[in-house]
């Protein structure tokens, strides 16, 4: 157990603690190195933010976070990055099975992605900064200094854009987060997790701490006799006679989702019959939360009062998706199941659960969440554009959509598995025909069996069945990063010229 | 009831055929590792019995890891397997293969030792070279192919119709739309556009032997328990022992190897799954290996064997098998999803099962009471399964698209079908699976 003011918090970047919410101006830049020496001096002075909490609050932020390409381009050295996961340093778009698997398919296929889609020529950093309305411009000439210019080639400029807290649909966003549990204060033994709860290891989000499995997750780990400039490192947790170069550090999983807004609502105006209140209900039911974030679910949680729902809730009383259809967004992105399913009372319940015994055929068809979990920090771009509008046959063309990014420790547990297994899969906890109804590509199965459906289980007996759904989100780009601890930033910095040889 | 049973034969590939032998087999694939079905070699489509089939070249590409226990590999040579899963009995199935696909498996065969393209009796030779597994995992004993078509076929049909009927009916209205949905059926059966065929007599042998072996293994157990008694803080002793001994392999797959395997996966919604390795060395592990396996097999037989192998629903078929005279293990299995969740499911759920039954073979991570901890060192496991697993060379499924849990669901409609729900709630329940 330690004191939360015990954790590291100047050695990690800013965003793994907070989501900067009052800095509402956000610039996200995609660079290449084109100066090595010169983006290292920049580097070695640049004002990252760190994630200490400070009074008042900080008018600006900036957050950087390097491709694999990025890292080996400042002479990261090979046994370095060879530590970092295969995810990581293959990419996004690493081959056709992954692509397959995250759903990127059909229009979805990184050829006709506008960045990322060769993991070879993946940007080398990624850039983002935060202001207070208005102060963006005076916070770029800052961090863009005279360094800058020499040191960094603009690839992109990725669109944002200030919509508060709700996404481009209309829907209030970002209201499932983990908590972190920076204090260790939670076990993470299997047997003593039954439930779900939010509290998440710090390993989960940051790499050189203990995850959820009470492991550390693979990493790059570097012996201080072969390597002179890695003895400002903090030391490996698990074995003090190594460096831990990803320590404090976490991987950014970036993608460019447009969203199609007029597309959403038009559908669901038709298939409503231009009836605003059953519009509404099933642009809810296809969410899992009403527009102002009030999440579908059976009224009476115990101990929790109805306005703390927003996450502080769980399915275990709807099983069937009465109210909450099993296929919603937010119960696919994050199905709040436990390690063992409801109904463990004591010992004898316990070992008929962990058996398998006394089911029903459709449950407990989900992994533990806990796992599973995304610290999530994108921002929308584009005009809001109201529902109300969007359903008018004329409503303004313009793009949408949202910069997703997440925070994880591991990317193919985490990011790849809620994508694959949870939001893309047309079998999700034993659905038919349909994934994610917001998220989901719309490509048949290699059988032909479609997927385009969305199903609301009614109690009823029948479910209420939409067909042929169109595509709402296209994925315009993506890529894996690695956002760095300070130290390791300083270490990046201050490697010579010649990255090949390190030793003294 | 139609048991199931299985099939795995397997013969050594002659030197310098390695190369053709994965070509020709690579020419019966529509997408990597998947059989096209009405392929020329072997039309697995033909075969109604036929639930999945592979082919597999098992090298020991791990053999050198047992060097770490002080133990000389043994020598092993690249060996083809070809293995399936169906209804009834094997031999039955192997003539029927030998019958329809004679000149095809010849020419398979024709690359191993001892077998010769012309004047070789292909169907004793199948025979001579047939294996049995250690254990063997069915998710649902006497579900077969053509029943699994027929209830797709059904669920299909039904799901169209009350798409169809449910508003002028109203939702509301269930006995009115389950009527309709029953004549519906009736209708459908009577013009040959859907059969529900009744499952087969189930054979008297089968009964009896299965019977035995229900009431065998416990009752041999029982008996010996006194003994077991006996041996049982020895054993516990000798266990911890090697458990803190063993060495722990922490080896990362090759990227190249992954992606190999990787490229095979996630066209269907089922993936396969084949791992060869090492027996850990001595006799305590062989035994114990052995001794698991036999309880497996009969908590397959008797108690897991109506659609979930403790909490994992997502398993069609699975088996164990010894090698190279018992000092290998082979293990192949069918499964719904894409391997990362496999393997979480596997880690979350059935850790411990995982632990009992591998924890005996190299390069498993290291285990605690021969159950706790293990897959749960999350890396070094994924790490080690990753590494054991070989490729499928040819891989057939007889119906994609389809899981275990749909496949359950869609016995329940049938049943739904032909046996009448007594009250309001289960009607409801009915119509909403449809």
């Amino acid at each position: 157990m330690r004191k939360s003011s015990d954790f590291e918090f100047d050695d990690l970047q800013g965003l793994l603690h907070f989501g900067y919410g009052k800095l509402t101006d956000t610039c996200f830049m995609l660079l290449n190195i084109a100066n090595v020496d010169a983006a290292k001096r920049w580097l070695d002075k640049a004002p990252v933010s760190r994630a200490i909490k400070t009074n008042p609050p900080p008018d600006t932020a900036l957050q950087i976070a390097f491709s694999v390409q990025g890292l080996k381009k400042l002479g990261v050295s090979e046994s370095i990055i060879n530590g970092f996961s295969d995810e990581f340093i293959y990419g996004m778009t690493r081959n056709e099975n992954c692509s397959r698997r995250l759903g990127d398919i059909g229009r979805n296929a990184p050829k006709y992605w506008k960045w990322g889609n060769n993991s070879a020529e993946m940007p080398h950093i990624l850039l983002l900064l935060y202001a207070k309305k208005g102060g963006l411009e005076a916070w770029r000439r800052t961090v863009e200094d005279e360094h800058f210019s020499q040191a960094f080639q603009l690839l992109r400029h990725l669109p944002t854009s200030d919509m508060g807290r709700i996404e481009p649909f209309g829907f209030e966003d970002g209201i499932s987060q983990p908590t972190i549990d920076w204090t260790c204060r939670q076990s993470t033994d299997l047997h003593e997790r039954d439930r779900y709860s939010n509290l998440l290891a710090v390993g989960e989000m940051v790499l050189g701490y203990r995850n959820e499995y009470g492991q550390y997750t693979a990493r790059p780990l570097i012996d201080p006799r072969k390597d002179r400039y890695a003895t400002g490192l903090p030391n490996a947790e698990d074995d003090p006679t190594l460096k831990d170069f990803s320590r404090n550090g976490t991987y950014l999983v970036l993608r460019q989702l447009d969203q199609n807004v007029p597309g959403f609502w038009q559908f669901l105006d038709k298939v409503s019959g231009s009836v605003p209140e059953k519009r509404e209900q099933l642009a809810a039911s296809m969410v899992g939360r009403e527009r102002n974030g009030t999440p579908l679910i059976a009224e009476h949680i115990p101990g929790i009062s109805r306005k703390d729902h927003g996450n502080h809730f769980t399915y275990d009383l709807d099983p069937t998706g009465n109210h909450c259809p099993i296929s919603a967004h937010i119960r696919r992105s994050n199905p709040r199941t436990g390690d063992l399913p409801p109904g463990v009372t004591g010992f004898i319940s316990r070992l008929i659960k962990i058996l398998g015994f006394g089911q029903k055929p459709e449950e407990d068809l989900v992994a533990s969440s806990r796992f599973h979990r995304l610290l999530r920090r994108g921002r929308s771009y584009g005009p809001i554009l109201a529902p109300e509008d969007a359903v008018k046959l004329d409503a303004p063309v313009a793009e949408h959509g949202l910069q997703f990014i997440c925070l994880v420790a591991n990317i193919s547990r985490q990011f790849e598995f809620v994508q694959n297994a949870w939001t893309m899969s047309s079998k999700f906890s034993g659905l038919q025909q349909e994934r994610d109804p917001l998220l989901g590509n719309r490509e048949p199965l290699m059988s032909g069996e479609s997927t385009d459906h969305f199903n609301h289980p009614e109690p009823s007996g029948p479910m209420q069945k939409t067909c042929n759904l169109p595509q709402f989100i296209t994925v315009h780009g993506g890529g894996y990063f690695f956002m760095p601890g300070l130290r390791a930033l300083k270490y990046i910095s201050a490697l010579p010229a010649n990255g090949s040889d390190h030793s003294s | 009831m139609t048991p199931q049973s299985t099939f795995m034969i397997t013969a050594t590939v002659r030197v310098g055929q390695l190369k053709n032998l994965r070509a020709l087999l690579a020419s019966m694939n529509k997408v990597p590792g998947h059989a096209d079905p009405g392929n020329s070699l072997i039309p697995f489509s033909r075969f109604d019995r036929l639930h999945f089939a592979r082919f597999v070249i098992i090298e020991a590409n791990t053999t050198h890891e047992i060097k770490e226990f002080g133990v000389r590999p043994r020598p092993w040579r690249p060996t083809l397997a070809f293995l399936g899963d169906i209804d009834g009995d094997t031999h039955a199935f192997l003539a029927e293969l030998a019958d329809h696909a004679d000149s095809g498996l010849r020419k398979i065969f024709s690359h191993c030792e001892d077998f010769s393209e012309e004047n070789q009796n292909l169907l004793g030779w199948m025979n001579e070279h047939n294996i049995n597994p250690k254990a063997n995992y069915v998710n649902w004993i006497g579900r077969t192919v053509k029943q699994i078509h027929e209830e797709a076929a059904l669920h299909q049909s039904l799901s169209a119709y009350l798409q169809k009927i449910v508003d002028d009916v109203g939702r509301e209205n269930i006995r009115t739309l389950r009527q309709k949905l029953l004549s519906y059926v009736e209708m459908e059966k009577y013009q040959g556009r859907l059969t529900l065929s009744p499952p087969e007599p189930t054979l008297t042998e089968w009964k009896v032997r299965n019977l035995l072996h229900k009431v065998g293994v416990p009752l041999t157990l029982l008996l010996l328990s006194p003994l077991l008694l006996v041996i049982a803080p020895f054993f516990a002793l000798r266990l911890r022992m090697l458990e803190r001994s063993d060495p722990e392999l922490f080896i990362r797959p090759d990227y190249k190897h992954i992606e190999e395997l990787s490229a095979q996966e996630d066209w269907d919604v089922s993936n396969q799954y084949s791992v060869f390795g090492d027996v850990k060395p001595g006799l305590f592990r062989l035994l114990t290996f052995k001794f698991i396996l036999m309880l497996t097999d009969w908590f397959a037989r008797h108690v897991y064997n109506r659609g979930f192998l403790a909490r994992i629903k997502t398993i069609h078929f699975a088996r164990w098998v010894f090698m190279d005279n018992n000092h290998r293990v082979f293990f192949a299995s069918n499964y719904d999803g894409s391997h990362e969740s496999y393997m979480d499911d596997f880690i979350n759920k059935v850790g411990w099962g995982l632990n009992l039954v591998f924890s005996n073979a190299v390069g498993y991570p290291t285990t605690k009471w021969i159950i706790k901890e293990g897959a749960q060192r999350e890396h070094a496991f994924k790490y080690t399964q990753r590494r054991h697993q070989i490729p499928t060379e040819v891989w057939y499924k007889a119906y994609p698209g389809l899981t275990a849990v749909d496949l359950a669901r869609n016995s329940r409609i049938r049943q739904g079908v032909e046996i009448r729900q007594s009250n309001d709630a289960e009607i409801r329940e009915w119509l909403s699976l449809i």
